[in-house]
């Protein structure tokens, strides 16, 4: 039996943007995301890590088509989203939905929280009385029946972050992309709401595109992991091995760059420092795009693009000098 | 014996609004030793912004802020917005979460790090531009000079919270405040800046007060840590101690709620943070408490030393043990 829920395949997507110059304005090409595959098995966890301008939203965005792919192949349990008209791709969504970061802008401030949690039922055009649905998805959530009839800013950020996850789940999905989803809320908060996604995923079975630049986060939901730089996947594989046996150097920067909450550890850890910041990706580097960062770059590196490899412990990166 | 640089007591800071009256700080006690690095953390709301705003005198006039702040052996509550301006940049700095806002667009960085340096010392022109450039360097600017003539759009990210910090330690102050200061940067680029206040401590002996929701940054500078929560300090002491035993409910829950590796279920505070226009009676923690009674009802916990931390809590001695859950 296929347990494969969602195949990204050599997913490619450019924006082009004009830049008003003395000169005249010159159209450019931000190459946001260049060529990612990975998969999702049904009810599994997939974390997607990076920094700002790795291109791990636009993954997420571009799966459900919010915006429209260059190029690449997603695949959607076993059908091409890619070849859909768009009445097709609309009945494929009932089954794919996403939770934003930020709960205080993905809420219609004049709805109200069960108009809100109804609306893809309106939308799909799901006959019958909503209001059991509701009370039922509230309750899913850890809300209450009559929150429905209350508006968002009656709220705390935790609590409507509750709210638009119930939205998700309004049409039973079986994948949810979830974009930053507790990285607006304070730690005491993000707790429960990671442990409902837990919760969630076991009753349900659905599967997550967990994206975070959250490591911890990461680690704790995630089974699989894929951690992207400049719109290119490094490194990915399962969450353990990623994380305790990172081969790519990034992936090894990075993990030591977080701090962890023990000032003992914390003490006597050798930290691995980057040098600078990530470069623009309208002018990306030749060949591996993390070379002006890493300590290791060679001729090589800046000549020839390194490809995806499996290495002994399990995953997957591209490096052409990889971590033992 | 550790010589004492700030020194509040009883803080205490309202903002009326149409709404009532916000409790925004409510009696707030803390100490900087000199050249040491103090952690305050507290979630949003909790008051440790706005603590340190009133310590800079920075609040808009409808604040309304009472008790007493000496720095260095000065009462700050009651000088003149002139006096204070004197003192600002000084004796203490501060620095915030966005260095693009910090920054004036169209002044050269060097330019913006000299203004600082003579408004407060008799420096010529050019005295001032080579300080500007030490600065720089100090601060890990690679070709300080040439960088000194560009302006802030031509930095990245990092380098303009390199440059902030630059001017907020150009008169040697005593006290640096750094309220979020890696909250908008990149994990990586964090590391970096938190190596370059580090070095800032370590090389002038500043005092450092580190501003932050994020207890793993704590842990890897701060000597001693605060824990704030609506409005008032609940539990302090030394970095080693707190993350070991913390004796305050809160403080505890903080760190039981912070994913650690393996699955283990994460163990979330009960409730949220509460409305600070009409905050819980007695201890404000009560409600989201596991361990309230009636008592911590009527009576607002003060700091008190147990075992080797500060706590304020009625019960800190009766609590069990703490482990976090492995």
């Amino acid at each position: 039996m296929n347990s494969e829920l969602l195949r990204v395949t050599n997913l490619v997507k450019n924006f082009q943007i004009r830049r008003t110059k003395r000169s005249g304005s010159v159209k450019r090409l931000v190459q946001a995301v260049s060529n990612v595959s990975f998969s999702i098995e049904k009810g599994q966890t997939l974390g997607l890590v990076g920094e700002s301008g790795s291109g791990k939203t636009t993954v997420g965005r571009c799966i459900l088509r919010l915006v429209e792919p260059t190029s690449g192949k997603i695949e959607f349990d076993g059908q091409d989203l890619g070849s859909m008209e768009f009445e097709e791709l609309r009945a494929l969504r009932r089954k794919m939905q996403i939770v934003f970061q930020d709960p205080f802008a993905s809420l219609d401030p004049k709805m109200t929280v069960g108009a809100s949690i109804a609306e893809p039922l309106i939308v799909q055009r799901v006959p019958g009385s909503h209001s059991d649905k509701i009370i039922e998805l509230l309750e899913l959530v850890g809300l209450s029946a009559d929150h429905a009839s209350r508006f968002p800013h009656e709220f705390s950020g935790g609590q409507r972050q509750r709210i638009g996850i119930a939205r998700a789940l309004a049409l039973n999905p079986a994948l949810i992309i979830l974009d930053e989803p507790v990285s607006a809320l304070d730690v005491s908060i993000q707790a429960g709401v990671i442990n409902l996604f837990d919760d969630l995923q076991k009753k349900l079975s659905i599967g997550y595109l967990f994206i975070a630049h959250d490591l911890s986060v990461v680690r704790h939901i995630a089974d699989r992991v894929a951690v992207m730089y400049l719109g290119k996947i490094v490194e990915i594989g399962d969450q353990e091995t990623v994380y305790e046996n990172p081969t790519h150097p990034y992936t090894k920067a990075l993990l030591s760059a977080v701090p962890l909450t023990d000032p003992k550890i914390e003490r006597t850890r050798t930290r691995l420092m980057l040098e600078g910041e990530v470069p623009s990706p309208m002018n990306p580097p030749s060949g591996c795009r993390f070379r002006t960062r890493c300590w290791k770059a060679q001729d090589v590196c800046s000549q020839e693009e390194p490809i995806l490899t499996l290495r002994p412990s399990g995953q997957m990166s591209a490096c052409h000098f990889p971590e033992a | 014996m550790t010589e004492i640089i700030l020194k509040i007591r009883n803080l205490h800071v309202t903002f009326d609004t149409p709404f009532g009256q916000v409790l925004a700080v409510r009696g707030v006690d803390l100490d900087v030793m000199k050249g040491e690095v103090l952690g305050v953390v507290g979630e949003s709301g909790s008051g440790k912004s706005v603590s340190f705003l009133a310590t800079m005198g920075l609040l808009s006039s409808r604040a309304r802020v009472s008790g007493s702040i000496v720095l260095d052996g000065e009462e700050l509550i009651g000088k003149s917005p002139q006096q204070m301006r004197s003192v600002r940049g000084r004796v203490m700095s501060m620095i915030f979460q966005d260095p693009l806002s910090a920054l004036n667009p169209v002044h050269r960085i060097g330019k913006q790090i000299s203004e600082m340096l003579q408004s407060h010392q008799e420096l010529t022109k050019k005295q001032a531009a080579t300080r500007a450039t030490e600065l720089l360097d100090l601060v890990g600017i690679t070709q300080p000079a040439e960088r000194a003539t560009q302006f802030p759009h031509e930095f990245s990210g990092g380098m303009r919270q390199r440059v902030v910090i630059a001017i907020a330690i150009a008169n040697n102050p005593k006290l640096l405040i750094a309220d979020e200061p890696t909250t908008a940067l990149d994990v990586t680029v964090q590391a970096q800046i938190l190596e370059v206040i580090k070095r800032v401590q370590q090389q002038l002996g500043t005092a450092v007060v580190l501003i932050t929701h994020d207890l793993g940054i704590i842990a890897r500078v701060a000597d001693r840590v605060d824990v704030m929560y609506a409005g008032r300090n609940v539990e302090q002491g030394l970095v080693d101690d707190l993350y070991d035993h913390p004796s305050h409910p809160y403080t505890r829950g903080l760190l039981r709620s912070i994913p650690r590796p393996g699955k283990e279920r994460l163990t979330p505070i009960a409730g949220f943070p509460p409305n600070m226009i009409s905050p819980p009676s007695g201890c404000a923690f009560r409600t989201r408490c596991e361990y309230a009674t009636e008592q911590c009802e009527t009576t607002i916990p003060e700091l008190k030393l147990f075992t080797d931390l500060q706590t304020a809590c009625l019960r800190a001695n009766e609590l069990p043990d703490f482990r976090i859950a492995q």
